[in-house]
């Protein structure tokens, strides 16, 4: 699991350094949270993709695109070769999640959408009882979005047990600390008192992130699951620095970077 | 003499009835958009949302995506406006099959003024790639629409609307993208859609007395439009009078004018709601108020014919 979270953060620093531009920071802090979904926990098939009863990830912040990319590339549905057309014409790969590459479920990039979108696809698996499960990745500065709230406030209504939200509190937004920007806190209680199951948890320790998802398994509410993690994570110099948000890093960066990651 | 939106409510029960993927969604207003008829009919497939349009939106993508046949419904103002950004994000770039079908379309709506009339929805949905715009004149193609919509697996806008109109498409044949051609005649050619088709056959009688023959256009679908018929249209007549209940920014008028510049360029009028903001009052009183009644579409025949 360790390897393959180097590999992907290694993908991603490539990727976005050779198109260019790109969303470093927010890509970085969720990878490990990816490994544990994609090669630990959730039920799919990259030869068929469009499986009905598969478990579905939904990256409600569509900028960390880059690192959905990379994980589903090692998961096996697509040439790992793709990655480097990142937000190239004609490129499957474009700036923002779509689902022209396979195993991207929906298009997202315009913020506060895939928390409806999940609530859609949990209704219908319930429907279906086909026991799919479905996930989600918010952003701490996409909360700010009021259509997160309108689904939360859906989910509880719905009793949607078979979602697991895992909301990447990374504590920065592209203008700065988001607490400074437009404080969230204390974020677990207004999850709670939405009807929420809530848990805490360090988003890069590998334990803790599967400890969650079985324990948001046996909820008999939504699970939101807040990953403390850290801007940049795995790159010294990107590390809570908040111009890594959307910015790429220069080839010399991306070298550096490359050799850290290589330890 | 029925509204669009009651066709709506009585169809979607048997649409429910023959399809047990179709689902139903809406924003506390069951009973204006008359989706309390499936609801009563199939509570477990019916969900409303309360006061929050862009949620429901979003969840609609997430029923097709996963392979049910959502129909979400609010004032069309809300759906398109409220939720246009869910509608551009998570429904057209996904290309998720949804069917948005949003009542109190125009200022028929009546007394509760602009903040409740749809006069830019067409204009709205029709911006969006991937997304198929309906307009029923009446009932019977109210209820064909929603038949054909159901097989389109696109994502698909219909406005229907509050007032009660005639029934005129009873004989028409009904394909999504093709216009009908409700009545020949060379002098004069009167495109409308929705609640206007009623009252541009009205004109036609009107005109016909005085020995004028307007041919009538029937634009159900304004996107994709039927670029034929209007050329057609526009050769038969070298004249067009578009009628909507809409802006006439950005609607069928726009689309009629964008058509014919390209293809064969006539001179088109149109008529509707002028940029301005709408106001409270009779739904009657608004349309004759903006000159959107068979009288006002005659008389402007009469002045712009050939």
């Amino acid at each position: 699991m360790q390897e393959r979270a180097r590999k992907i953060r290694k993908n991603v620093v490539k990727m976005i350094a050779r198109a260019g531009s790109g969303h470093p920071g927010g890509s970085l802090s969720i990878v490990d949270i990816l490994c544990v979904l994609y090669f630990n926990e959730m039920r799919y098939d990259p030869k068929n993709p469009s499986w009905k009863a598969r478990d579905r990830l939904i990256l409600s912040k569509g900028h960390a695109a880059p690192a959905l990319y990379a994980t589903l590339a090692e998961a096996g549905f697509f040439p790992e070769q793709e990655l480097l057309t990142l937000r190239k014409i004609g490129s499957r790969c474009q700036g923002h999640t779509t689902r022209m590459l396979p195993g991207v479920e929906v298009c997202s990039g315009s913020l506060g959408q895939g928390l409806s979108i999940a609530n859609g696809m949990a209704l219908s698996a319930k429907l279906d009882d086909i026991g799919s499960r479905i996930y989600a990745i918010v952003g701490d500065g996409e909360s700010q979005e009021g259509q997160i709230w309108e689904a939360a406030m859906a989910a509880a209504h719905y009793r949607l047990d078979n979602i697991t939200v895992f909301l990447d509190r990374n504590g920065l937004q592209i203008d700065g600390e988001t607490e400074k920007i437009m404080a969230l806190e204390p974020i677990a209680d207004k999850w709670r008192s939405f009807g929420w199951h809530v848990v805490e948890i360090d988003g890069h320790n590998f334990d803790q992130i599967k400890s969650a998802i079985r324990e948001s398994k046996i909820a008999k509410k939504p699970t939101l699951i807040i990953a403390h993690t850290i801007k940049g994570k795995g790159v010294s110099f990107m590390e809570n620095a908040v111009e890594f948000h959307g910015k790429a890093p220069t080839l010399e960066e991306a070298e550096k970077a490359m050799m850290e990651l290589e330890q | 003499m029925k509204s669009t939106r009651d066709a709506y409510g009585e169809t979607l029960v048997k649409i429910g009835k023959e399809n047990r993927n179709v689902v139903v969604l809406d924003a506390d207003l069951s009973e204006s958009t008359r989706t309390k008829l499936f609801a009563r009919e199939f509570p477990d497939r019916f969900f409303n949302f309360g006061v929050a349009e862009q949620n429901m939106i979003g969840t609609a993508a997430g029923f097709a995506l996963s392979g049910k046949i959502p129909f979400a419904s609010t004032f069309a103002i809300f759906a398109s406006g409220r939720a246009w950004d869910q509608l551009r994000v998570s429904v057209s770039y996904s290309n998720a099959p949804v069917n948005v079908v949003a009542s109190h379309g125009g200022v028929s709506v009546g007394e509760d003024g602009y903040t409740h009339h749809a006069i830019e929805d067409i204009a709205l949905m029709r911006v969006l790639p991937n997304m198929t715009v309906m307009v029923p004149a009446d009932a019977v193609e109210t209820e064909k629409m929603l038949w054909s919509a159901l097989e389109w697996k696109k994502p698909v806008y219909i406005r229907t609307g509050r007032q009660k109109v005639p029934i005129i498409c009873d004989s028409c044949d009904f394909e999504i993208g093709k216009a009908n051609v409700l009545r020949d005649g060379g002098d004069v050619a009167i495109i409308a859609t929705g609640n206007m088709v009623a009252e541009a056959m009205k004109a036609a009688d009107m005109l016909k007395e005085k020995g004028i023959s307007a041919l009538i256009l029937n634009i159900h679908t304004i996107k994709p439009i039927d670029s034929d018929a209007i050329i057609k249209a526009a050769r038969n007549t070298g004249c067009i009078i578009t009628v909507e209940d809409h802006s006439i920014v950005g609607g069928l008028g726009s689309a009629v004018a964008e058509a014919t510049a390209e293809n064969y360029p006539v001179h088109v009028t149109r008529i509707g709601v002028p940029d301005v903001f709408s106001e409270s009052g009779p739904g009657d009183s608004l349309l004759e108020k903006f000159g959107m009644t068979a009288g006002s579409i005659a008389q402007k025949c009469m002045e712009v014919r050939r």
